[in-house]
């Protein structure tokens, strides 16, 4: 070959290369290794985890949760052809990436009552990032107001963001754990002007129920859209956020077939009412016909993307998680109509079930009393910190020690995993550490 | 000379049938699904959650059999072009093949198995894995630390240009201004948008790179820094970078690597001892991160010391006994994740780094551009090649000719090329060139796979209008109207056909 191209040796490939800026003794990086060598190293780093099931009977969840992920799942979401595709570029040749994504944006738009959804974003936090983007370049104002309800991490992530495009974030605090909604009492002593849009999780971070039927009527009441944060998975009891009146609908996709795998990759939700389509982050996947007349699916309205608006676009989103989604479109069709209304049912009491077994304990108090269906949070009579800590010992991840902005306390998750003989035994452990 | 492998027309196709949607297939009270016995109450839903938040009616999704859900998500495959499938010559993109070692790591219980929220004791074999891969890519970039958190190259650029506001924010100064080349990708001047700056754009002199001229004529005090792909979407090494690097600095501004094209350069040189200060990589590119049909990928960035204490938090840092614990730097931004990044996605990069070494490395990088430039070669006289010298990792040719004798345009070069077995280069970029098509053939694929390639797109070039505007005529579904579907938008099944 490089005969071919009049070249002498490898080196002259680097032609252009100053030579004042050529690695003279190449990377200090250890010499390759075998595969065997490799995984033979990892497994061994990865033995230093300890892993929910057989280390820890898992009770966290906070946005991360313990779900079943069966064999049909892993194993079609494992073919290569999704797996190891580019972005459907030329859609004669990525039929089965679009209409996969097609089916997954016709569930999720099911699941949250709007009527598009995006071919998915990166996870939660990203979601919301984008919601706010949406509502503040619709409306023109910089106002947006945050539920302290929604996951801290994710509104961390809004607020790093939020330098960049210089959004004003007000904080809507908790009260009984739910949002306090500014009909009963302003953030702050100031007002803080005309919000874009109003951002509440539901349920919350504390697993409470919100009460999107009031949030809606202050959104409307200022002229501003609504932005829910969903549970895909309470979504299988729970009115949908877009029955409610929910402009934009975000949430993480991760209990729908992915691991918890240390926190991705996960899955961003985004749906949103059809007349936001021209603002839409990410890619959309329509339908449409080939030549011949035959049905076919192709990214569309790509002139919202930035490969295409450049500076003007209001997201830079190209890369997504598709793999995930399309992961997620599996298992929710692996659970159907009658599975995914079974599934939150069984979160539900589950939750029921370990919720009755701590409060039972000595000093086990609810942070709030507000209805909650997978999720609650309790205080404790020693740190939660400590809680978490002894409970590994004992086999289980407790669940989350809360940050001081809840007040100490410890977030408890249960799925459909759990059995009662592992409640009870969790129950057990929970009281002997408190002892 | 021997059978390419990288080309796939001799894919089998059992017919050219519409596939059903997933709810077509749907036929009531059909299951799948199954759960664990857990010897729980019963209790009903009304019971647990007060009826006013409850869905009278279950959410309808497609109701199926395992089987059938097998059956109709293979089928879905059997319509996908993939890299396991053959060559993928999508420039910019660095489709090169994932080893499937990549695969096993990435599925290691030990690592898919951790709660992102468990506390550090219980994880400190991913804090180690993480850490000692931050530490490896800025060896391999030249650069001080890393966060690993964005999880797209995309959301790599805009944690680097937010890393830029806050270092300029906190030495007291506003600047307003980032510099983009005319030849950047699109997320370029979308993510300085986003960090909140306005994007001059700097034009290509007539070799190609950056005009050095234009570039000091542009830069002052306002500009808070320059973001430059090198080697450039061009696929040219920018040979006046140290220069560009000293004017860029004189001004007080930053220089901003985009990885997208690391590819080249492993080994060979780093961005660091270009003069970079901040550097993202996409690790779906360079570090064989599979795309998965457009994510998940990896995008993290590595910053020069004076940039570190603004870095994404927390970052996994080792005590004096060994012991991980999680750390926000002093002046951090924040975070840019809900949890710590897409740790699979950085497990199976490590894999793929261990597995080749710093040497292999730096083969990856000779192979690569070695294959490009054998490739512009090859296609010289076939094609117009607008920057016909030595390139590094991808060539970008032109149909601008081909369009003007025959009527045959890059779109429908990229068309037949699909018949002849391999995906199509990107097409119409970068948009400083007249019917673009960039070529990147990666490392991973043979001499006997390059010449077949390049024979193909030599019989396309010989075609005339008439020949290639029905392609592609093999595939799938052929060519798709893209119009309709923006003009007549159907998003969801239900827009087609509505369910109430």
């Amino acid at each position: 070959m490089l005969e071919f191209m009049g070249l002498g040796s490898l080196d002259d490939l680097w032609s252009a290369v100053p030579e004042a800026l050529r690695l003279a003794h190449g990377l200090d990086l250890a010499p390759g290794a075998s595969e065997f060598d490799v995984l033979a190293d990892m497994e061994a780093m990865a033995g230093r985890n300890r892993r929910a099931g057989p280390d820890l009977v898992c009770f966290a969840g906070g946005g991360a949760y313990d779900h079943e992920v069966p064999a049909a799942v892993r194993s079609l979401a494992f073919r290569s052809e999704f797996v190891t595709a580019y972005t459907p570029y030329q859609p004669e040749v990525a039929q089965g990436v679009l209409q996969a994504l097609f089916e997954y944006q016709t569930l999720l738009c099911r699941l949250s009552g709007v009527e598009v959804a995006n071919a998915s974003l990166y996870d939660g936090a990203s979601a919301c990032v984008e919601a706010v983007n949406l509502a503040v370049t619709a409306a023109g104002r910089p106002t947006v107001w945050v539920s302290e309800g929604v996951h801290p991490n994710w509104r961390e992530v809004v607020r790093t963001f939020a330098a960049g495009t210089g959004h004003d974030l007000v904080t809507l605090p908790l009260r009984g754990g739910v949002t306090a909604l500014p009909d009963d009492v302003l953030p702050d002593d100031e007002s803080p002007g005309a919000p874009a849009a109003i951002l509440v999780q539901h349920p919350n971070y504390l697993g409470c129920l919100e009460d999107l039927t009031a949030a809606a009527r202050l959104a409307r009441s200022r002229g501003a859209m609504l932005l829910v944060a969903f549970d895909p998975v309470a979504a299988g009891l729970l009115r949908s956020p877009g029955a409610y009146g929910a402009d934009v609908v975000v949430g993480e996709g991760q209990p729908f077939g992915t691991p918890l795998s240390l926190g991705g990759p996960y899955l961003g939700l985004f749906a949103c009412r059809l007349e936001h389509v021209r603002r839409l982050p990410g890619r959309l996947v329509g339908e449409t016909v080939d030549t011949e007349g035959r049905r076919a699916y192709v990214t569309t309205l790509r002139t919202r993307e930035q490969d295409i608006r450049r500076e003007k676009a209001s997201s830079n989103v190209c890369t997504n998680q598709t793999l995930i989604a399309v992961c997620c479109a599996i298992q929710l069709s692996w659970l159907g109509t009658t599975g995914l209304r079974e599934l939150a049912l069984r979160c539900a009491r589950a939750t029921r079930y370990t919720r009755e077994a701590l409060l039972a304990l000595d000093g086990v108090v609810p942070i709030a009393e507000a209805p909650v269906l997978r999720e609650f949070a309790v205080r404790t009579p020693i740190p939660a910190e400590v809680v978490v800590e002894r409970m590994a010992e004992q086999g289980f991840l407790a669940g989350i020690a809360l940050g001081d902005e809840y007040g100490e306390g410890l977030l408890v998750a249960v799925t459909e995993r759990r059995t009662r003989a592992e409640i009870d035994a969790y129950a057990a452990a929970f009281e002997k550490v408190l002892a | 000379m021997s059978a390419p492998g990288g080309r796939a027309s001799s894919a089998p196709v059992m017919g050219r049938d519409e596939e059903p949607t997933v709810f077509e297939l749907s036929v009531p009270d059909r299951r799948a699904w199954s759960f664990r016995a857990t010897d729980l109450p019963e209790w009903d839903a009304a019971d647990l959650v007060p009826t006013e938040h409850l869905d009278p009616e279950p959410t309808p999704l497609a109701e199926v059999s395992e089987r059938d859900l097998v059956a109709h998500f293979t089928r879905l495959t059997h319509r996908q072009y993939s890299v396991d499938l053959g060559a993928y010559p999508l420039g910019s993109c660095t489709m090169k093949y994932n080893p499937k070692l990549c695969d096993d790591a990435a599925s290691l219980p030990g690592l898919t198995d951790v709660h992102p929220a468990a506390p550090a004791a219980l994880t400190q074999g991913w804090m180690e894995l993480l850490a000692d891969l931050a530490d490896i890519l800025c060896r391999i970039t030249g650069m001080h630390a890393a966060t690993l958190q964005p999880p797209a190259g995309a959301a790599g650029e805009l944690t680097g240009l937010l890393l830029m506001r806050a270092w300029h924010t906190h030495r007291g100064q506003t600047r307003t201004k980032v510099v983009i080349p005319d030849s950047a990708h699109g997320t370029n001047p979308a993510s300085v948008t986003l960090g909140g700056y306005q994007t001059v754009t700097v034009p290509s002199d007539r070799r190609g790179c950056v005009d050095l001229a234009a570039l000091r004529e542009q830069l002052d005090d306002d500009v808070a820094g320059i973001m430059l792909t090198n080697p450039n979407t061009l696929g040219l090494f920018e040979e006046d970078i140290a220069a560009i690097a000293r004017a860029v600095h004189d001004v007080g501004g930053l220089l901003y690597y985009d990885g997208a094209n690391l590819n080249a350069i492993l080994g060979v040189t780093r961005p660091g001892d270009m003069g970079f200060d901040i550097v993202h990589m996409n690790l779906h590119k360079t570090f064989a991160v599979p795309h998965g049909g457009g994510g998940p990928g990896a995008g993290p960035v590595a910053v020069s010391e004076r940039l570190a204490p603004f870095l994404p938090g927390p970052l996994p840092v080792a005590g004096d006994d060994g012991t991980y614990r999680w750390q926000t730097p002093e002046l951090s931004i924040g975070r840019v994740h809900s949890w710590h990044g897409n740790a699979l996605a950085l497990a199976r990069a490590y894999a793929y780094i261990l597995a080749n070494g710093g040497d292999g490395l730096r083969r990856v990088a000779e192979a690569a551009v070695l294959n490009a430039n054998w490739l512009r070669h090859r296609l010289r006289g076939v094609y117009d090649i607008p920057y016909d010298r030595p390139n590094m990792h991808e060539c970008v040719v032109s149909a601008a000719n081909l369009k003007k004798r025959a009527g045959v345009r890059a779109v429908d070069v990229a068309k037949r090329l699909l018949e002849e077995g391999f995906h199509a280069p990107t097409v119409y970029f970068p948009l400083t060139i007249d019917e673009a098509l960039m070529i990147e053939p990666t490392e991973t694929e043979s001499p006997q796979t390059l010449e077949a390639l390049a024979a193909a797109l030599e019989r396309i070039a010989r075609e005339s209008a008439s020949d290639v505007h029905d392609a592609p005529r093999t595939t799938p579904v052929s060519r798709v109207d893209e119009a309709r579907a923006a003009r007549s938008l159907i998003p969801t099944w239900d827009a087609r056909e509505p369910r109430h």
